[in-house]
């Protein structure tokens, strides 16, 4: 299968505080994986290292078999194949819906703008928001707000989708919304990394599941595998308080 | 106060007043205008990231270490000085000479940027460190961030105090009368001088001073309410259309 990020001794450090320990870490073309961990486990860290919103102190990031880090690179371009959805949804307060969805099309692809509102209405109906394209965010809920952000990832048509704990600001009635169109997500095949705190979505959607502590990854593998039989006790300890809690 | 004083004032002075509202009017705007400007470039070059390393590093610290000293010398200093330093001095100094309107202007403009700039720069780092990310993340530039996603927050934010120094800069223009700008100050203290009636000459100037920064006020709240639109989204569907949950919730919050 096809490597398309792949990740090789990355370790990151703010201060004296070391967050990532030596990550080896890859994920195939069409593979969804998720992310689990306590807080501060080097879950979000690692996610936004991988599109270089932190800088990496060590270790090599690979895009297609490319060196990202490579001063040669063109960070900018490489970002556009990276879809982030952020946890505080960050849609552009001055944009309305659609603008939002065609803002980095139109700027950074350098589309035009009939094709950029084409693309942004295909995606902004994925995710059930196509009435509200005039809203501004602050007229939002969190809900559609992360709806809106999920399809400006989507509009930028790009390779990977990554979501940084797409619910954890939400209200527990507005997470179903989110998961649901994650969900149908998954079923175009679409290659997605989502660090989460939902066990339940983690367990049916993903190919592969990753549990971090601690700045490493302790354990991966298959949703049964790790949910079911996981090999060391620090997994069957978070699993055990996050199950609770539920 | 005799009213047929002030009547009497106005009808004979009125051109008077009203040219040197007009000047007034004239310097605060256009120096609140190009001190705008300037303070929103000096904040957003205030506000670039340094680079790592490199020449670039070092340009980029002379430039900012040289717009701080304008931004501390123009704001350390009143605005008063700098008019006869700049006027005087420069005709004295280095025979420059410039009517008092353009020099009223200039010194205007050079005292507003020099607010200007610090009150950008604090609008542009007010803004949420996940604006910039999200901009970043869809693969803009610095540059490209700043004008489509951050600025136009940044410039919504700051029309509050963009405003105040409007309206600082019309009563403050009063002090061009150092350097014989034919301002409202210097008009009211000409006409003053011809009718002896300063408390009524100087009482009209007043409220002549109060409409305009009124007035500014106004507008610019306006503006503000302009910018911001409304409050809620109506969706203007058609009922006939098959109803969305939302609709549905919002409909039913509607009827209670």
């Amino acid at each position: 299968m096809e490597k398309i990020i792949e990740v090789r001794h990355l370790s990151k450090t703010f201060g004296t505080n070391e967050v990532l320990k030596d990550i080896d870490f890859s994920v195939n073309k069409g593979e969804v994986v998720c992310i689990i961990g306590s807080s501060g486990s080097g879950k979000s860290t690692l996610l936004r290292c991988i599109n270089l919103l932190e800088k990496p102190s060590g270790g090599e990031i690979f895009y297609k078999g490319e060196n990202i880090l490579d001063h040669k690179h063109d960070l900018r371009a490489y970002r556009t194949k990276l879809g982030m959805v952020f946890q505080q949804f960050n849609l552009f307060n001055n944009h309305d819906v659609l603008s939002n969805c065609m803002v980095g099309q139109i700027k950074v692809l350098k589309r035009s703008k009939e094709e950029a509102k084409d693309v942004a209405m295909k995606y902004l109906s994925v995710v059930g928001m196509e009435q509200f394209i005039h809203a501004k965010p602050r007229q939002l809920s969190g809900g559609q707000k992360q709806r809106v952000a999920i399809a400006r990832a989507l509009s930028m048509e790009p390779e990977v989708m990554l979501f940084d704990e797409p619910t954890s600001a939400l209200d527990p009635e507005m997470v179903g919304e989110v998961l649901k169109v994650m969900r149908e997500l998954t079923e175009y095949g679409l290659t997605m990394l989502i660090v989460t705190h939902e066990m339940d979505f983690a367990r049916e959607v993903s190919d592969r599941v990753v549990f971090m502590d601690k700045g490493v990854i302790a354990e991966e593998g298959s949703p049964e595998q790790i949910f079911n039989n996981p090999k060391l006790d620090r997994t069957r300890e978070f699993l055990r308080r996050t199950l609770q809690k539920n | 106060m005799e009213l047929n004083v002030i009547i009497k004032t106005i009808s004979k002075y009125w051109p008077m007043f009203l040219r040197g509202a007009g000047v007034t009017l004239l310097i605060s705007t256009i120096g609140t205008i190009i001190g705008f400007i300037i303070g929103l470039l000096i904040g957003i070059i205030r506000t670039v990231p340094l680079p790592e390393k490199g020449i670039k590093k070092s340009i980029l610290k002379i430039i900012n270490s040289i717009l701080s000293v304008y931004v501390e010398v123009f704001r350390g200093t009143p605005m008063i000085v700098q008019a006869m330093v700049i006027y005087y001095g420069s005709k004295q100094a280095f025979d420059i000479d410039m009517s008092p309107l353009f020099a009223g202007i200039f010194i205007v403009s050079i005292n507003t940027g020099a607010y200007m700039a610090e009150i950008v720069r604090g609008g542009i780092v007010s803004i949420d460190k996940g604006q910039f990310e999200a901009a970043y993340a869809i693969g803009m530039s610095h540059s490209q961030t700043m004008i489509n996603v951050v600025l136009p927050q940044a410039i919504r934010n700051i029309l509050p105090a963009t405003g105040n120094e409007f309206v600082i800069n019309i009563k403050d223009t009063s002090v061009l009368n150092v350097i014989a700008v034919t301002e409202l100050f210097f008009q009211t203290k000409s006409v003053s001088g011809i009718n002896y009636k300063y408390f009524e000459t100087f009482f009209i100037a007043s409220v002549i001073y109060f409409v305009m920064t009124y007035t500014v006020t106004r507008i610019l709240r306006y503006i503000e309410r302009k910018i911001d639109g409304p409050e809620n989204y109506i969706l203007y569907a058609n009922q006939m259309q098959v109803q969305t949950p939302e609709d549905a919730l919002r409909r039913q919050q509607e009827m209670n």
